[in-house]
């Protein structure tokens, strides 16, 4: 099917949610409004308005009732996917970076920017999920990155760890109830900022994206790097397939050496990569712009990329897409 | 492990950064002087044993020899009488300047006096520093001569089971050799870091990887790499060697400067750019300076021109028995090796010279016994005298062949491989001298007599030309008018053209089979094997076409083209993205492209591709410098062995392909084995972790599964969701008043 070009932000685009069924898309881009967009056809449901400055992170709770978003106006807020109201503001003295919450989400962190004499912080609050509930005004915990800040982060299954990545190109896990550290291995090049986290379908375990070029499948109990996808050029977003053992990548070089380049050097291209065998499988062509963020359906039935180019692409997959299988995976299958 | 030259004294290290600033005002002022008084002593020895009475008369005549090197008087020379008022042979003298008498030592030792007599001069501090008594041992003492080491076989290469072809990549810091293996990821053999410091270079017939430092070039050779000899030359910037690998010409855009004692070059070499090498001693042969080419050295605007220089301005004959370098416009001197003497010790004057260019291999003239070795040069109209073309043989310096030509305004020479051929590719203008038109003046070096053959039928300007190898077939390129400042190159046609089919054994005149027309290409790329060529488009920004065209194709052919040796077929097209060089194998029969980051930074990496063109591997290299083949020497069959194999070639064939075959299917098999046992192990994995996440979520009091995902499993048996969609369409609109 060809794609659906969503054209419905000025500015370029920082991160894509798909709602945990499917049928909707959230985006937010640098121009201060979310969206939110049928999947099936690309129309614009609606929009959030509120916040004052670039819109860096969005998130919607399992049963898409509560969208969160973080902002470079040092808010992250909480709004009623069905009315766009907003329900709670949260005033930070930093940027907000990321936000997500748990699998339940009964729990939903932020990760702050480091800047202006404040360290990088990660900072974690209880929410109702109830559009008339009343949500409490401090985090439950903050957790404080002194070492190198947080850029990413989420929660694994059950909410039992949250895992953070750094600009030092190392990951953290960390206990979710005391907010200890457990863990930190550096799984990219030092001083590699990790661009994007993003989970399995269960939870167990995450892909990393990074600005050394390559793409890491991580498990989230010990951190172990369990595969590596090597690239051509830096990575900002990357996201594993359900259905079919793949993963997209999203990337192309920075954003500030575009202009001297043609669209073919720059390698906006989404790469599919066989998750097992680390193997590329395919690109998809179309941005003019580096990807800055890369989603998948939940249910492994397409996908959405986002780019510095403004554009939102939304691809449904074919059937051949699902009949693709190497030799040894349909030997397997027939077992 | 990395190559070393502790055992040299270290140069300046740091030479790049001051590499363009001229301190030479500054060391003049600041040098230290050499310590005054001794060092402008310079002592005679092997002068006649004259009485006193001669004694003025033999410094007056010593006097005049003296001052040509330097500036010294009569009262300067002090000669000591003996007990018998009779001279001893010898006299001490003394020079303005310690240079003068440095100078001296060096012009003057060994200069003959008269038929007896030899001049031998030193200087007084050498006397002193190593003839003093104590430093010389009275009694002999045999030179102890090094035990005999086997050498490393230094064509081991060329044993290799599958006949594999070798080549070097240069990227980033690191050199490494591979191994060929068509589609496969090439096999490396060796990798080291900082291998060279410049670029890497092959030996012609391969038995060398050179490498290139600061403070000289070095061969490396043999299954370990070793280091087989190391040329001491101080910023060398561009090596050369002898077709037959005996010897090496290096070259520096700075002369040498050489401190005393220097443990490998002599004062001899100070001053100097070139220095010629013998490969086997390791030896300087003898060493040149620069000769710039005629024109001014500062342009219009009073900046420094730069000048271009001839590379490679030493020129070796087919046999390495001569090496030849041209003055532009004068003449051409020739020296014989291994002595490096020139040639009747003149030079061959030819007025204008411009060009000139050795037979590549020694040509076999009809009706001539003595095969010598022959050069092809051309000069340009000089006052009413016109241009002309020339064959030279040596060493008998006889002028085979001479053609007239007019309205030149500039000459390629263009040699086949075998020396059947010279093509003079000649630029003429109009008696306006607006147009330009090329002829092809192709000399026919085998055939009695050498006859001329005239290819006048190209309009526009050819751009580029390549003879066949081993082949009477050429490929030429041309372009029309080129219009100066514009970013699109203008297109060009690439002609082919073939001999005509005549009776027997002759080769007929040379004719036109085809123009492709409106092309960009600007590059020729012949097999070493002939009858294949590439025509390329490279350094381009707008397009990178390869074409493989195939000059004897086994199928139909044109009726129009039947009276021609040639059956010309485009076999296929390929596009290598910013490709900046192209090479054929040593065997012909694989052509690798590559993207060098010395040219640009986009796509580094290279694509092989078999002869037909279909492209067999491509791989991003960051940083890619150089990717080149490792040259074959020649074959050591006989004609009779490979007319052998060629007739037995299907039945070789099929050994190759099962061979082929066999490793498809065991490489196949590898990665088959090698993929089941990553999916088990990733199985293994997620049993593992899923049964610890049921296991917490038991804990936590959970159902085994999430109820969602329970609801999804249901859902995906049914057949699907459906999406309704409601579009409203307002087909008109109007507005009414009502009042």
């Amino acid at each position: 099917m060809r794609p659906i070009l969503l054209q419905g932000h000025e500015r370029s685009l920082t991160q894509i949610k798909f709602s945990h069924d499917g049928d909707l898309i959230f985006s937010t881009a640098k121009d201060q409004v979310a969206c939110v967009w049928f999947y099936a056809n690309g129309e614009r449901l609606g929009t959030y308005h509120g916040h004052q400055g670039a819109l860096w992170t969005v998130d919607v709770d399992a049963t898409t009732t509560l969208l969160a978003t973080g902002a470079a106006d040092n808010t992250a807020r909480l709004w009623d996917v069905k009315s766009g109201k907003c329900l709670k503001t949260w005033e930070f003295p930093t940027a907000v970076k990321r936000v997500e919450f748990s699998d339940d989400g009964t729990q939903l962190l932020a990760v702050t920017e480091k800047r202006m004499g404040y360290l990088g912080t990660i900072a974690v609050f209880d929410i109702k999920v109830d559009v008339e509930a009343e949500q409490s005004d401090t985090p439950r915990m903050t957790i404080t990155c002194e070492e190198s800040k947080a850029t990413v982060a989420g929660w694994s299954y059950l909410g039992k760890y949250i895992i953070a990545g750094h600009e030092d190109g190392s990951i953290s896990q960390y206990d979710s109830k005391t907010g200890e550290q457990l863990l930190n291995v550096l799984v990219h090049e030092s001083d590699m900022q990790v661009n994007d986290l993003q989970w399995a379908p269960d939870r167990t375990y995450f892909i990393s994206a990074s600005k050394d070029k390559t793409a890491k499948l991580i498990s989230a109990r010990d951190l172990q790097i369990l595969k590596t996808y090597p690239t051509d050029t830096p990575l900002n977003s990357a996201c594993i397939t359900p259905k079919k053992d793949f993963v997209i990548l999203g990337g192309g070089q920075a954003a500030m050496d575009v202009t001297t380049t043609s669209s073919r050097q720059g390698k906006f291209e989404a790469r599919f990569y066989h998750k097992v065998f680390e193997d590329e499988i395919g690109r998809v062509r179309g941005h003019f712009g580096p990807l800055n963020t890369v989603a998948v359906h939940p249910k492994g039935q397409g996908y959405a990329s986002g780019g510095e180019d403004g554009y939102v692409r939304v691809h449904h997959f074919d059937k051949p897409y699902f009949d693709f299988m190497y030799e040894v995976e349909r030997e397997h299958a027939r077992r | 492990m990395a190559p070393s030259f502790q055992d040299l004294p270290p140069e300046e290290e740091h030479y790049d950064e001051d590499e363009d600033i001229d301190f030479s005002d500054l060391r003049e002022q600041y040098e230290v002087r050499l310590e005054e008084g001794l060092d402008a002593f310079i002592v005679i020895d092997g002068l006649p044993v004259v009485p006193e009475e001669s004694k003025s008369k033999l410094i007056k005549f010593l006097l005049r020899k003296l001052n040509t090197v330097g500036k010294t008087r009569e009262d300067a020379i002090f000669m000591p009488l003996n007990d018998q008022k009779k001279s001893e042979g010898f006299a001490f003298v003394e020079y303005e300047t310690p240079e003068q008498a440095i100078a001296a030592a060096r012009a003057l030792h060994g200069v003959p006096l008269d038929k007896k007599h030899t001049m031998l001069v030193n200087k007084l501090t050498d006397i002193d520093r190593y003839g003093r008594e104590g430093r010389v041992d009275e009694e002999y003492k045999p030179p102890v001569i090094e035990p005999f080491v086997e050498k490393e076989h230094l064509r081991w290469w060329l044993g290799d089971p599958h006949a594999r072809d070798q080549f070097a990549i240069y990227r980033g810091d690191n050199v490494g050799v591979y191994l060929n293996r068509k589609k496969e990821a090439p096999e490396n053999i060796v990798d080291r870091q900082h291998w060279t410091e410049s670029f890497v270079q092959w030996s012609p017939q391969g038995t060398y990887l050179i490498s290139v430092h600061a403070q000289g070039v070095q061969l490396w050779a043999g299954p370990n790499w070793t280091r087989q000899k190391r040329f001491a030359h101080p910023f060398v910037n561009l090596v050369d060697f002898s077709p037959n690998e005996n010897y090496l010409v290096t070259w520096s855009h700075r002369p040498i400067h050489v401190d005393e004692g220097h443990p490998v070059l002599s004062m001899e070499e100070d001053g100097k750019n070139y220095i010629i090498w013998d490969v086997a001693t390791g030896k300087a042969l003898r060493s040149f300076q620069t000769i710039d080419l005629p024109g001014p050295a500062v342009d219009e605007a009073g900046n420094p021109v730069k000048k271009k220089i001839q590379w490679p301005a030493f020129k070796w004959s087919a046999d390495d028995k001569y090496v030849a370098r041209m003055t532009q416009g004068q003449s051409i001197s020739i020296y014989e090796l291994p002595r490096m003497n020139l040639l009747d010790k003149t030079s061959i004057k030819i007025d204008g010279v411009m060009d000139f260019e050795w037979a590549p291999a020694t040509p076999q003239r009809d009706g001539i016994k003595n095969y010598e070795q022959l050069f092809c040069y051309w000069t340009p109209e000089i006052g009413s005298n016109p241009a002309k073309v020339g064959l030279m043989s040596i060493p008998s310096k006889e002028i085979v062949r001479t053609r007239n030509l007019f309205n030149v305004s500039d000459a390629k020479l263009h040699w086949q491989s075998q020396s059947k051929y010279v093509c003079v590719k000649v630029d003429r203008h109009s008696k306006s001298k607006k147009s330009l038109a090329t002829n092809l003046e192709i000399f026919r070096v085998k055939e009695k007599g050498v006859p001329v053959e005239v290819v006048d039928s190209i309009k526009d300007t050819v751009i580029n030309f390549a003879w066949e190898p081993k082949g009477d077939r050429f490929v030429l390129i041309t372009t029309a008018e080129v219009l100066a400042n514009t970013a699109v190159p203008p297109k060009t046609s690439v002609s082919f053209f073939c001999p005509e089919k005549v009776k027997g054994q002759a080769i007929g005149n040379f004719k036109h089979i085809r123009t492709i027309e409106k092309k960009n290409s600007n590059a020729i790329y012949w097999s070493p094997k002939g009858r294949f060529v590439v025509v390329a488009t490279v350094h381009s920004q707008q397009s990178f076409e390869l074409d493989f065209w195939d000059l004897d194709y086994e199928g139909e052919k044109p009726e129009s083209e039947k009276d021609l040796t040639a059956n010309l077929q485009l076999m296929a097209t390929a596009d290598h993205y910013g490709v900046t060089d192209v090479e054929w194998d040593p065997t012909g029969r694989y052509v690798v492209t590559s993207a060098s980051i010395w040219k640009h930074a986009v796509e580094n990496g290279y694509h092989i591709y078999d002869f037909k063109g279909t492209q067999l591997r491509e791989e991003h290299v960051e940083r890619l410098k150089q990717i080149v083949w490792r040259p074959r020497p020649p074959t050591l069959l006989t004609k009779e062995e490979q007319k052998q194999i060629r007739k037995n070639l299907r039945e070789y064939s099929k050994i190759f392909e099962e061979e082929d075959q066999y490793e498809l299917d065991s490489a196949n098999f590898a990665i088959v084995e090698h993929r089941r046992r990553i999916l088990d192990e990733w199985l293994a994995w997620r049993a593992s972790v899923e049964e610890e996440l049921r296991a917490d979520r038991k804990e936590e009091g959970l159902p085994e599964t999430p109820k969602e995902d329970a609801a999804d499993a249901d859902a995906d048996a049914g057949e699907g969701a459906f999406v309704e969609e409601i579009v409203e369409e307002i087909i008109d609109e109007t507005e009414e008043i009502v009042s």
